[in-house]
């Protein structure tokens, strides 16, 4: 690998605990990459990718970014793929997937072959071209004070309303969460119908039997009049039903 | 701080890399998911290394909006995954094809 | 007086316009009377006029009047101007009053007809069309009036287009017409190249700018465009269809004016005939070839009406004999007097098919002096003027022609001696047939054949006495009768009725001085006379008691030299295959084809490319990464190669 970027930008030779942790780091971060595509069983995935998070956290470290390895962590491995998590449970996805089948004709060599052409020309690319050849310091500089200092001086001056742009994006996400997973609005008293009679379910295109008490028992756990209940109880326990 | 940048963008390239691979042959929607995260960590890894190498804090702002975006997203996708799940009790990416030309 | 000479062509399109919106209201007879009115009230304007151009004193009694300027393009100015000298005056004169005559004569003629309005509407189109034609002070607008009267006597000839005959006989009349129109426009093209004007004053002065050979070629072009309008070799088969229409229609039309406008034409370019002999010489020579042949086909006819169509075909011919030789004065001497005898002869024989309830077969005819005296008297007159006996117009008219003809080309003179012959016969034979001999049309046998639609009142098959025609009818044969009788008294150069005295100014340099001496006139006239008198008494004797003779009918004769059939042969069939090949094979196979062809095209990749929609996602995100490459690629070969 070229080292003549590093001594334009640090004069310095990397250390040896710098190299040490980088190695580790890496390591960590591809074997669980490697581990979220390989893996049969989804809960599996979702472990090997908390793996994952946690090394690019320490990459942040290495870089100085210390909040932002905080926040990977927080944010990536502690909320996102806990809903990942629950999402799996609860709808009863936890079955394997048959991973020497593959249906679509070509799609496992194309994918080969455009994945390694596609990373072989970044990295041609990179070397090419130099990876960097932007402006420098538009933003402010990225030392000099504590990171969280700096981000926050950045996010609510500079980027000021991309954040505020985004908080509304947040709002619109949840409220788009909450009406996709809604139960879909039956006639009358339907929590009860649904649970005893199988057969409004049943109209429902494209459903099988087995479904339909899946469902029906889903059903009266979130019924629409609850409004916030997230019914994530009992049906962890009656999924398998 | 020593280590050339050049390393950490080879590893997200691969990290991202690896991500596309996932996309493209698993069929479970919640990992082809999972494959998509990795991938944006690859992009937030890069973003943080130009940080580091231009001495622009812009590159980590904007790490801060692809973690917050990515939330957002994770949140209506596997909402929608809810959804169908609840129409055909499978989460097979390959069932999803009613828009065939 | 003279500015109101527009009125000449607006009042016949004022009675064409008021009968087009009113006609159907007002009916049978008045439709008829309005359209009357109309061209005589032109006439009436034309008489003025033409005692206005008495009036100016200078040496070419010339006005022009320019009404607007119709097409201003640059390097061609175009005006909608009128000209009025001593030519367009006699012109305008004889179209307005034989046009009365005969919108009259069809008030009662055409009485019954379910489309009565719309004759006379016709007609009155056909008068503005004609006066436009000749009061045109250039060749564009000749040109309209040239294609107005085509037009008008494709729908007059048509008139009864639900009889197959007669809708192909305007087809055909059109058709051959628009063939010499081509040579007309090519003139005016070659013309405009040369000369950058149409105006024939500007034309006239040019003339030494375009050179002998243009001259001769656009004197040629004009006589292709004349041999379709006036019916001479090789495009006059269509004047014999033509009396499909009705009898007053082949009178105006076919005897009197539209024929004519060829001849008008020849006379009105007379400096170019002057520049080029070459060109004259051939109209000289068409027109002899023409009267002979269409002579001698008329003797073998049946049909009073094609006799005497082909009489008009032979006499045209005549004209441009005079023309080619450059006797323009006794060119339009003749055409004046053919106006007034011929459209007598054909309202004559009008007046015998209504009579005869609707029979045109000269076989089937026989004993008419008996019946319809008037009729008779009137035919005579003008029969013995064709004939050219002395003293009736004719004999003057055509010795004047055969007489320039004898100085200049005398072989074409013997050519013309003979058809002279011919002519007196074959009118003699008509007369015989229909006037002399017995009641034939008395004889056992269905009866009328022909399908005037006018008189299907009377027709109902069985013979009835033939009886003689209205008033209305007639009074129009008395005019006309009397002056095809006294119309030779403008051959008298020292009477103001002197057509030299006239007309002559006009052609100036470019008139024919024949130059020959008293005796050699005496000589002639004396030949000419004697020769038709002789073949007068010859025709009648022969058919005036016996109606059968085949041995003077020839078949080929009869057949009008097979001319139809040789067109069909070269022409007709080769346009037919190539006709019905267009219509199944280009058409369907490679129109068609190309079209749907297309369609196909799009419809098949269409259904390639949808292929790519597998509806599956990860075809979709293979999709997305596949581009990616692509851009990849490009930006390092970029990078690479500069």
């Amino acid at each position: 690998m070229t080292a003549w970027i590093d001594l334009v930008v640090t004069g310095a030779h990397p250390t040896i605990p710098d190299v040490g942790v980088f190695a580790v780091a890496a390591a960590i971060i591809l074997a669980g990459a490697v581990g979220v595509v390989v893996a049969r069983n989804p809960v599996h995935s979702a472990l090997m990718l908390v793996m994952t998070l946690f090394g690019v956290a320490v990459m942040f470290v290495l870089q100085q970014a210390n909040f932002l390895a905080a926040v990977q962590v927080i944010v990536y491995a502690g909320a996102i793929v806990v809903l990942f998590l629950f999402v799996i449970m609860f709808l009863g996805v936890d079955r394997e997937e048959n991973i020497a089948v593959e249906p679509l004709r070509g799609q496992r060599p194309l994918a080969v072959a455009l994945v390694v052409l596609g990373a072989t020309g970044l990295l041609l690319l990179g070397e090419v071209s130099k990876w960097t050849t932007g402006q420098p310091h538009v933003a402010g500089t990225d030392t000099g004070a504590p990171n969280v200092n700096l981000l926050g001086k950045s996010l609510y001056t500079t980027y000021l309303f991309p954040f505020e742009a985004t908080s509304a994006l947040l709002i619109i996400a949840v409220v788009g969460a909450v009406v996709l997973a809604r139960r879909p609005p039956a006639t009358g008293d339907a929590a009860t119908d649904e649970a005893t009679s199988g057969s409004t379910a049943a109209d429902r295109p494209g459903e099988t039997g087995a479904t339909t008490e899946a469902v029906a028992e889903v059903g009266p756990a979130v019924a629409p009049a609850d409004g916030g209940a997230t019914g994530t109880t009992p049906s962890g326990a009656e999924v398998d039903a | 701080m020593s280590i050339s940048p050049t390393w950490y963008l080879s590893l997200s390239v691969v990290l991202f890399a690896i991500g596309a691979f996932g996309v493209l042959v698993r069929r479970n929607v919640l990992i082809m998911f999972m494959c998509v995260e990795l991938m944006l960590n690859a992009a937030n890894l890069a973003f943080v290394t130009f940080a580091r190498t231009l001495h622009d804090i812009g590159g980590q702002v904007l790490v801060f909006f692809v973690l917050v975006v990515a939330a957002a997203e994770v949140v209506v996708g596997l909402g929608i995954v809810v959804a169908i799940f609840r129409r055909r009790a499978s989460a097979n990416a390959d069932d999803l094809h009613m828009m065939k030309g | 007086m003279l500015q109101v000479t527009y009125l000449i062509i607006l009042l016949p399109l004022v009675g064409f316009g008021v009968l087009l919106a009113a006609g159907r209201r007002l009916g049978d007879p008045a439709a008829g009377v309005v359209g009357t009115c109309f061209v005589g009230a032109s006439f009436l304007v034309s008489v003025g006029v033409y005692l206005a151009l008495l009036g100016v004193h200078a040496p070419v009694r010339t006005y022009s009047q320019n009404l607007w300027t119709w097409i201003p393009v640059g390097g061609l100015q175009v005006h909608a101007a009128l000209y009025v000298d001593p030519l367009s005056m006699t012109m305008v004169l004889f179209i307005t009053g034989i046009s009365a005559l005969i919108h009259l004569y069809s008030i009662e003629y055409m009485k019954g007809d379910k489309d009565y309005p719309k004759f006379f509407l016709y007609m009155n189109l056909f008068v503005a069309s004609m006066l436009i034609l000749v009061l045109g002070s250039n060749l564009l607008v000749t040109f309209v009036g040239w294609e107005g009267v085509g037009t008008c006597s494709y729908w007059l000839v048509s008139f009864w287009f639900t009889r197959d005959s007669a809708a192909s006989a305007g087809k055909k009349a059109f058709v051959y017409n628009r063939i010499g129109d081509v040579g007309f426009l090519l003139a005016i093209f070659l013309v405009y190249d040369r000369v950058h004007s149409l105006n024939y004053q500007v034309i006239f002065a040019n003339i030494d700018k375009i050179g002998s050979a243009n001259v001769t070629a656009i004197c040629l072009l004009l006589l292709v465009g004349v041999m379709g309008k006036s019916a001479q070799i090789p495009l006059f088969p269509w004047l014999a269809d033509a009396m499909e229409g009705p009898t007053p229609v082949s009178a105006l039309i076919h005897a009197a004016t539209m024929v004519t406008a060829g001849v008008y034409l020849l006379c009105r370019v007379s400096p170019l005939l002057h520049a080029s002999p070459a060109a004259a010489l051939t109209i000289a020579i068409v027109g002899a070839a023409t009267a002979f042949v269409a002579a001698t086909i008329a003797c073998a006819q049946q049909d009073i009406k094609k006799v005497l169509a082909y009489s008009t075909v032979s006499q045209l011919g005549y004209m441009f004999l005079a023309i080619g030789c450059g006797a323009y004065t006794a060119a339009i001497f003749l055409m004046v007097a053919h106006a007034f005898f011929k459209g007598l002869l054909f309202l004559g024989a009008g007046s015998v098919i209504h009579g005869l309830h609707d029979e045109q077969d000269l076989k089937r005819m026989g004993n008419l002096r008996a019946y319809l005296p008037i009729t008779f008297i009137t035919f005579a007159i003008g029969w013995l003027a064709i004939a050219a006996v002395p003293p009736l117009s004719g004999f003057w008219a055509k010795g004047d022609v055969l007489d320039n003809t004898w100085a200049a080309h005398p072989a074409l003179w013997v050519v013309g001696i003979v058809t002279a012959a011919l002519t007196a016969y074959y009118m003699s034979r008509l007369t015989g047939l229909a006037f002399f001999g017995r009641d034939r049309w008395a004889d056992d046998g269905d009866g009328a054949v022909q399908l005037d639609a006018a008189h299907a009142h009377h027709a109902d098959g069985v013979s009835s006495e033939p009886h003689e025609s209205p008033w209305v009818m007639t009074v129009p044969l008395w005019i006309l009768s009397f002056f095809a009788a006294v119309a030779g008294v403008m051959a008298i150069s020292s009477s103001q009725f002197s057509l030299s005295n006239w007309v002559d100014p006009v052609f100036g340099a470019t008139l024919y001085q024949n130059n020959l001496s008293t005796a050699a006139l005496w000589i002639l006239a004396i030949v000419d006379a004697l020769v038709v008198i002789a073949f007068v008494a010859i025709g009648l004797r022969l058919w005036s008691t016996r109606s059968d003779r085949p041995v003077l009918e020839a078949a080929f004769l009869r057949g009008a030299w097979y001319i139809n059939e040789l067109y069909d042969t070269v022409f007709g069939r080769p346009s037919e295959r190539l006709a019905a090949f267009c219509a199944e094979v280009v058409d369907p196979r490679i129109i068609d084809g190309a079209v749907n062809g297309v369609a196909g095209a799009f419809r098949g990749s269409g259904t390639l490319l949808r292929r790519t929609q597998t509806g599956y996602v990860r075809n979709y995100v293979a999709g997305i990464a596949f581009g990616t490459v692509v851009v990849l690629g490009f930006m390092l070969t970029r990078l690479w190669w500069g």
